[in-house]
Parts: structure tokens; C-alpha cells; sequence
């Protein structure tokens, strides 16, 4: 049976994918290296991971309202993450989803999922529904 | 959410593309924070520098701008951030004509749309500054939290395509800070140091906001002893908005809504206080120090200075020169600019090697880019948002007071 976590009804399409979690925020002008798609700031607990077609789980977003406009960009040049999830996202980065249409989803009943969700746990989001499912573990 | 005859007919489509567009966006964003309804504002301010809207962005607003004039229009007076080049100086900063054509285009489309082009972060000292209980839908962190806090408007961080939107509809979703519930203080800060110049008043607001750490958090701090300049509180709340995302603070004794303390938390519990310490201050700067380094670039920028700092800097830097192996920049608003070329100001930055950029600000000016082609990787500012943002662009930034950052600048290493 696989886990369940409710959250608040989000934003984007629903999808499939594998999870890159951290402790940390993320702004994309801060914290990214947009044209190569990793994590290039040095502070950041994904510094020069990976972020394409992830599903980034991560605190919250930091300041910098420029995420808004490069979400878009970045999906447009295949450069981007699957979806992102949030324990709270601030007002850029749920504009830069809908502006972009990429998969976000925030607020979780059961807390933090930087503690919920694993790096490598296969995940199912579902935006509309508010319900993220960990498809490789079981409840 | 609630819709008025109105917004329902811009939903349908019936007050053309751009208002359908904006809309649709408008309600997707106030759906997710469970907005009731729109609320009409005043003024909207879009950062859209051309590094982040990229030829995908640009060629979204050159869309727009092809629609038939009353279609595409703004209805409220709207105005931009800055920009990422400035054309008169773009090739002394190795920047490329690739990125000057890109943001000609921006540039037309914006025009285009009826949008002025301000290119300033500064607004609110240059344009026109918002009242209190003001509604609006301002981009760029520094502007929202200066908005909020000092002058007791009421914004969330728009970004770009959604203060593109307020533009078009001439409201934006009423969730966040433009409802009295999210105004209320929640953490509790006590100075038992005082900051002394503009890099400290931006180190404060790198402590508080890293301890804050939400944009959902409204920091309350007390125990200032005199009142800060606009300017102090300009460094403050840029750094405060860059390191937590935090959209509003109260200072007590000095921001509108908190002649009190207890009037900052609106009568409720006040929390146990966090103190702020010598100590806390020096850790900061120690975060950053990279003491006899050589450096390379030392910007005065984030947010861009007023005319009073540019007197200050021009004070500090005229008769002397920049070292051969350094370079200093100084970015303002457009406005600014004139001034300080009438008054002089400029000529003697410029006389002692430093370039004054106008419309522009550092890290939206393709930094990764100008890093590689001047070959600049330490780099010197005042700017606590600054050292917070830059390092994500390969640079290894430190924080010091503007004098300090100018004797380094002439010595070419950090003093």
C-alpha cells in the first residue's frame, strides 16, 4: 500500500517522477545554475546536483521575484524540474508555476515533506486532487 | 473566488486577449492561496530584466504587444525594475550586443503595452511613493517590503508576469499582505547593538532574516535607539525580503503600524524576544570575509542608490583612483542619474575609474556572463542582498561599509 499525503490543492498538471529532497529553499535566480540545471550556489544543500525533470521537495522559496518569469523560461529550454514541492511556498513561486504550468503543490496535513519524502522515492502529484503518493513505500 | 461582472467579462474574453490572459493567471495564483476576491490597486511595478525573461519571455511580451492598442493597454499606471543592460555603458562591462538587441525588444514590446520604463528598485524614493492602506502590485522583494513596512501600503511579491497582470485587470488577488490578519507581528527581535552604517542596517536584515525564514512571518523588532533614514531602511528590508523572503516587518517606535509594541503584534501575545547581539553582527560580516584578498569588483547596487549615497560615495572617491586590477560599479535609477550628472556626482566617480550604470542593477545584468568575460570572481559591496544573491552567479562576495569597500577598491585587495 503506498503512502499517501494530503496537501493543499495546487497548481499545474499531475505527474509522475523521482523525488530530490533537502532542508533548504530555493529561489531559481539564487540557487541555480539555469543553463546547465543544477544547484550552483555553494551554501545550498543541493550544490551541483541535478535538478532536471526531479521533483525538487523542499522548505520554502526565498526572496527574488525573477523565479516567476524563469520558470517559464527554463521548462521552455527543457531545463527545468518535473514539479516542486514545498512545505510553504510564497506568492513567486506559486505565480511562476501558473505562469509556467509547472507542477506545484504546498501545505501538508501531516508536516514538513522534507521529512515525509525521501531522495529517490518514486512520487505521484496531483495538484487538483491535493495528494501526493509515494508510490515505492508503504503506509 | 468572486467575480464582478466585470472580471467575469474579462474572463470571457470579452475586453480582449490580454485581460483574458491576465485573469485566467490572476485566479489560478489567488486559487492557491485561497483568495475571496480581487482587490483594485493602485500602482503595479514589473521586474522583467531580460536575463530572467530570456527570448522565451520576450518573445511573450512582443505577443502582447501585437495585439490592437485597446487591447493591450495597461489600465493602471505600471512601471518597470531594473533592466539588464544599460545601453550607454553595456560595452565598458563586456556585456554583448546579443543582450542589447534582446533588451531593445523588450523594451519596444513593453512601450508597446503602455508600460513606463522606469527601471528602477527604488520607486519609492524616485517615482511615486504609496500611501498607507494603498493597495498595489509591486515586483522586485526590496520595493514590497519598503512598501509594506515603511509606508504601510499593502502588496505580496508579485513577480513579473503576475504585476504584468494587475497591470492589465487592474487588481490582483486579496490574500497575504493586503489582508489585516497577515499584518499582525510574529517573531519578536530586541537590539542590544545598533547598526551604524548601511551595510549594518542590510547585516540586521540578514540576521533577522535568516532566523525568520518565511515569507508567511512578520518580524517585529525593538530596541532601536535614534531613526533610521529611508535609506538605512531601504539596506534593511532588501536584505530582510532577500535572506527569508520576508514581505513586512514593524519597527517599533518608527513604522506606522507599530507606534508600540504591542501595537505591532494588533493586541496579541508578544513573543518571547530574540536577542541581537555585537556578536551576532560580526558573525554575519565574518560569513563573508576574505581578509588581504585581491579584489576584483566592487559594486555599489541591490537596491540602487539614491542621490544622497551617491554624494556620499562621490565624497569618498573623488581625487583618488581605483586600482588597475579593480573595477567599481555604481548602479541608480535613471532619474538619479540625471541628477547626480547635473550635480557632478558622476564625473568624479567616473574621474576616479568607477562606472555609474543607470536603469540597471549588478545581479540582473547578466552577472555570470560579465564574470567570465572580465574575469571577476571576489567581489566588494555594502550590499547585504548583494553577498547573498551574487554567490549563485560563481562570484565570492564580501560585505563591508562603503568606506571601506573604497579605500579596497583603491588598495586592489581588501583592507
Amino acid at each position: 500500500m503506498a503512502i499517501l499525503l494530503k496537501c493543499h490543492k495546487g497548481i499545474g498538471p499531475a505527474v509522475t517522477g523521482f523525488a530530490l529532497v533537502a532542508p533548504d529553499n530555493f529561489s531559481a535566480r539564487y540557487d541555480l545554475d539555469r543553463l546547465e540545471g543544477r544547484f550552483s550556489r555553494p551554501t545550498h544543500k543541493l550544490y551541483l546536483q541535478s535538478f532536471l525533470d526531479k521533483i525538487l521537495v523542499l522548505q520554502t522559496a526565498k526572496g527574488g521575484v525573477a523565479s516567476a518569469w524563469m520558470l517559464r523560461e527554463m521548462a521552455a529550454r527543457n531545463k527545468s524540474p518535473k514539479a516542486i514541492i514545498f512545505d510553504r511556498a510564497n506568492t513567486i513561486l506559486a505565480q511562476g508555476a501558473a505562469f509556467a504550468n509547472l507542477t506545484m503543490v504546498d501545505r501538508f496535513v501531516d508536516g514538513d515533506p522534507t521529512t515525509l519524502i525521501r531522495t529517490g522515492d518514486e512520487l505521484q502529484v496531483e495538484p487538483d486532487a491535493g495528494l501526493v503518493t509515494i508510490l515505492n513505500r508503504d503506509g | 473566488m468572486r467575480l464582478s461582472d466585470e472580471e467575469e467579462a474579462m474572463l470571457a474574453g470579452e475586453v480582449g486577449a490580454a485581460r483574458q490572459w491576465a485573469i485566467k493567471h490572476q485566479i489560478a495564483v489567488g486559487g492557491f492561496f485561497d483568495a475571496p476576491d480581487f482587490v483594485r490597486v493602485g500602482q503595479a511595478h514589473v521586474m522583467a530584466d531580460t536575463e530572467s525573461l530570456g527570448e522565451t519571455g520576450v518573445a511573450w511580451l512582443e505577443d502582447l504587444a501585437a495585439l490592437p492598442k485597446d487591447q493591450r493597454l495597461v489600465r493602471i499606471p505600471t512601471i518597470t525594475d531594473p533592466r539588464g543592460i544599460d545601453l550607454a555603458c553595456y560595452k565598458r562591462l563586456k556585456q554583448t550586443d546579443a543582450m542589447a538587441d534582446i533588451e531593445a525588444r523588450a523594451i519596444v514590446a513593453f512601450e508597446a503595452l503602455g508600460v513606463l520604463m522606469t527601471n528602477t528598485c527604488i520607486n519609492y524614493q524616485t517615482i511615486l511613493p504609496p500611501v498607507r492602506g494603498e493597495h498595489a502590485a509591486f515586483g522586485d522583494t526590496g520595493v514590497v517590503i519598503y512598501a509594506n513596512s515603511v509606508m504601510g501600503a499593502r502588496s505580496n511579491f508579485e513577480g513579473g508576469p503576475s504585476a504584468l497582470s494587475a497591470g492589465f485587470t487592474g487588481r490582483t488577488p486579496r490574500y497575504g499582505y493586503h489582508l489585516d490578519a497577515h499584518r499582525i507581528g510574529t517573531r519578536h527581535f530586541v537590539l542590544h547593538d545598533q547598526p551604524r552604517d548601511l551595510a549594518d542596517w542590510g547585516a540586521l536584515g540578514g540576521i533577522v532574516g535568516r532566523a525568520t525564514n518565511s515569507y508567511w512571518h512578520v518580524p517585529v523588532i525593538s530596541g532601536v535607539t535614534s531613526t533610521p533614514s529611508s535609506d538605512e531602511l531601504k539596506h534593511f528590508g532588501a536584505a530582510l525580503a532577500s535572506f527569508g523572503s520576508v514581505a513586512l516587518f514593524h519597527l517599533v517606535g518608527v513604522t506606522p503600524e507599530a507606534p508600540t509594541l504591542a501595537a505591532a503584534f494588533y493586541g496579541c501575545a508578544i513573543p518571547k524576544a530574540t536577542a541581537i547581539s555585537a556578536d551576532d553582527f560580526a558573525a554575519f560580516y565574518a560569513g563573508f570575509a576574505a581578509p588581504s584578498e585581491k579584489v576584483d569588483v566592487v559594486v555599489f547596487a541591490a537596491p540602487q542608490l539614491s542621490l544622497l549615497e551617491l554624494q556620499h560615495l562621490a565624497g569618498l572617491i573623488a581625487g583618488r583612483r581605483i586600482h588597475p586590477a579593480t573595477s567599481l560599479i555604481v548602479a541608480t535609477s535613471p532619474e538619479i542619474k540625471f541628477a547626480a550628472d547635473r550635480m557632478g556626482l558622476t564625473r568624479r566617480i567616473e574621474d576616479a575609474g568607477g562606472i555609474v550604470a543607470a536603469g540597471v542593477c549588478f545581479y540582473q545584468m547578466y552577472a555570470r556572463e560579465m564574470a567570465q568575460a572580465n574575469g571577476w570572481q571576489r567581489l566588494l559591496t555594502n550590499s547585504a542582498k548583494l553577498v547573498n544573491i551574487i554567490g549563485g552567479y560563481g562570484y565570492q562576495p564580501t560585505l563591508a561599509s562603503m568606506e571601506r569597500c573604497i579605500d579596497s577598491a583603491v588598495a586592489g585587495r581588501i583592507l
